[in-house]
């Protein structure tokens, strides 16, 4: 049983192993030591890399990819820092505004990619430039307003346990779990697996790929929203480096770029290990100057590593399979 | 007529979408129609139009370059510091340090392409985070110092008999690089590997070899990019290769070449060159917003490859 578990989801386990050995390096340097203050502010970084993460997962599993993630965090963290703001009524109001915002961003790229048939990379690279635009004029500079009660709830601790990290558990736990045993979520690997043997079996593909471009559209607007609770302010600026970020956690977390197979909770493992390298960069007493470079280079050791099984194969055909 | 617009249609549609911009441009600002102000496009296109031919090369293996921007960075900061550096041999070694560099990153990215086989997109990407990071070492996070040699800037912002010389630079380039593509193995190859990298190794040919060629040449071209842009603005600076990448995908892309690899024409690269650095031009000559350019600049994007969309999914 145990023996199957890891046998079928070796890439996860992997990817957990490695998380744990950087966290407790982490833990174990860290000047303060192991506190509530130092996991929260841990996990509040971490769960805005693990959502994006979770937005890429979607577009991925379908065999597609989101270059738009981060636009489409910027712009529901620069609405949400226009609208989350005010009365009870408001902010659970905007709060919902921002995620359709971002679930209707992410229907905008599924349809250019179902019904124009464009590759995915190009038509979210070229959609991500228009998402970006428009945050910028909802926000020409960093500033805004996010409601402070709502803000605080999501970003401190319940008896000790960072709130974000609770929340991610429920998304887990909602979405991990009975995903491979919806019909949605098994068509989904379907297509990316085999998409001339899903069309085959009945799946409906468009519809299927639709949903996917906007499920990655509503968590990266869940990640947007997320900066905004941390910040307490809209930026059009996130983007960038928060879509390349996801693409290194999702393949760091054992999700395969040419689609159909990882796990959302693999997905969320690559986040963690990523935010606890940079975590451990911090506190490494590596000179400030270095730190990216090795942060660089740790991130290419671990692909390189997760890429080193090709060479347990014999069979030079299996090989160019990857 | 329907027959040459068919055969033609890669860097047909780019083109008209130039004819449309210059017309659209010359009815609110004549000098869109003059020659300096066109010759002064293609100047500012070749230096787009050498990234992008790279760019393209790996993309017709089905391949990606994320590495563009430090890897143009890169040796833009080699090739200043040591042009500037007071020594004799160190000057004259300064463009082919630069270039060499750009050999060597494509190089490393062909290890982990060809040999790892990791998804070129995140190796790419995470050598271009070493690349970025070794920039900083190197700097302090401070513009680098240095500035062009005398070639550098006789290259980027000279010109010949009334043509720049970027532009001949990059014709010659193009040249060399089509002859590459229709009369060597090696473009065969790439074309070949481009649609099935199975087939073509079960016919004999060195698949490795080729994407780690592909990949040196891609680096070698975002390098040469870098020695112009560090030529034309007489030095290197922080991040200056970051506007690049995106448009050099972007012009690859709309000039018809499939990113799944496999198809594509050099005639394509070049028109779709022509055409997002003339759209750039066009933006913020009508001294667009910025959010606004950004928006339109996708959305044309979008609609260009819209009507490219003969292409299989």
């Amino acid at each position: 049983m145990l023996r199957d578990y890891l046998k079928n989801n070796r890439r996860e386990v992997l990817a957990i192993a490695f998380f744990l050995l950087a966290f407790v390096a982490y833990l174990s340097t860290h000047p303060r030591g192991v506190s509530t203050y130092v996991l929260t502010i841990w996990a509040n970084q971490a769960t805005v890399l693990a959502l994006v993460a979770m937005a890429q997962f979607f577009a991925v599993v379908v065999r597609g990819l989101d270059l738009s993630v981060g636009a489409v965090m910027a712009l529901s963290n620069t609405l949400a820092s226009h609208v989350v703001t005010g009365s009870g009524g408001e902010v659970a109001g905007g709060s919902i505004l921002v995620l359709a915002v971002a679930t209707g961003c992410g229907l905008i790229n599924g349809a250019i990619i179902v019904y124009g048939r464009i590759q995915p990379i190009v038509a979210t690279l070229a959609t991500g430039s228009v998402f970006t635009g428009i945050a910028l004029l909802l926000r020409p500079t960093p500033g805004g307003d996010i409601d402070a009660t709502l803000a605080d709830a999501m970003t401190y601790d319940v008896a000790g346990v960072p709130t974000a990290l609770i929340l991610l558990g429920g998304i887990l736990l909602a979405i991990h779990i009975p995903f491979r045993r919806t019909g949605l979520g098994v068509a989904m690997y379907a297509i990316g697996s085999n998409e001339a043997g899903a069309v085959q079996s009945g799946v409906r593909v468009d519809a299927t790929r639709l949903t996917a471009y906007a499920a990655a559209g509503l968590f990266a607007g869940l990640a947007g929203s997320f900066v905004g609770y941390v910040t307490f302010s809209g930026d059009a600026n996130i983007g960038p480096s928060y879509t390349l970020n996801s693409l290194a956690a999702v393949v760091l977390g054992g999700v395969l770029l040419r689609g159909g197979a990882g796990t959302l909770l693999g997905a969320v493992v690559g986040a963690f290990i990523l935010r606890t390298i940079s975590a451990l960069m911090f506190f490494s007493g590596l000179p400030p100057l270095a730190q990216p470079f090795f942060e660089g280079l740790i991130l290419a050791i671990a692909i390189a590593l997760g890429g080193a099984d090709v060479f347990r194969l014999r069979n030079k055909l299996e090989v160019l399979e990857r | 007529m329907m027959g040459f617009a068919k055969r033609h249609a890669d860097p047909l549609i780019p083109l008209i979408g130039c004819v449309l911009l210059i017309g659209f441009g010359a009815l609110f600002f004549p000098k869109f129609l003059t020659a300096t102000y066109l010759l002064q496009q293609v100047q500012i296109a070749a230096f787009l139009g050498v990234i992008a031919t790279g760019a393209m090369v790996v993309i017709l293996l089905g391949q990606i370059d994320l590495s563009i921007p430090w890897t143009l960075g890169g040796a833009a900061i080699i090739s200043t510091a040591m042009a500037a550096s007071g020594h004799t041999a160190l000057e004259v070694l300064a463009i082919p340090a630069g270039l060499g560099f750009g050999l060597l990153v494509g190089v490393i990215n062909g290890v982990g392409v060809a040999v790892f086989r990791i998804p070129a997109m995140v190796w790419t990407l995470s050598v271009n985070a070493m690349l970025l990071g070794l920039a900083v070492i190197n700097t302090g996070g401070f513009n680098p110092k240095g500035e062009a040699s005398g070639l550098m800037i006789a290259v980027a912002t000279k010109t010949t008999l009334g043509i720049p010389n970027a532009a001949l630079l990059w014709l010659a380039y193009g040249a060399g690089v089509l002859w590459l593509f229709r009369r060597t193995t090696f473009g065969r190859a790439l074309f070949a590997i481009g649609n099935s990298e199975k087939a073509s190794f079960l016919s004999g040919v060195n698949t490795t070899r080729v994407i780690f060629a592909a990949f040196a040449l891609a680096g070698f071209s975002s390098a040469l990019g870098g020695l112009l842009l560090a030529g034309y603005a007489n030095q290197a600076y922080q991040s200056m290769g970051d506007p690049y990448l995106l448009p050099a995908i972007a012009a690859v892309v709309i000039g018809g070449t499939s990113i799944l690899g496999g198809r594509g024409s050099y005639a394509g690269t070049v028109a779709g060159t022509l055409f997002v650095t003339l759209l750039t031009s066009v933006l913020s000559v009508f001294q667009i917003d910025p959010a606004w350019r950004q928006i339109l600049f996708g959305a044309i994007i979008v609609a260009m490859l819209l009507t490219q969309r003969r292409r299989i999914m």
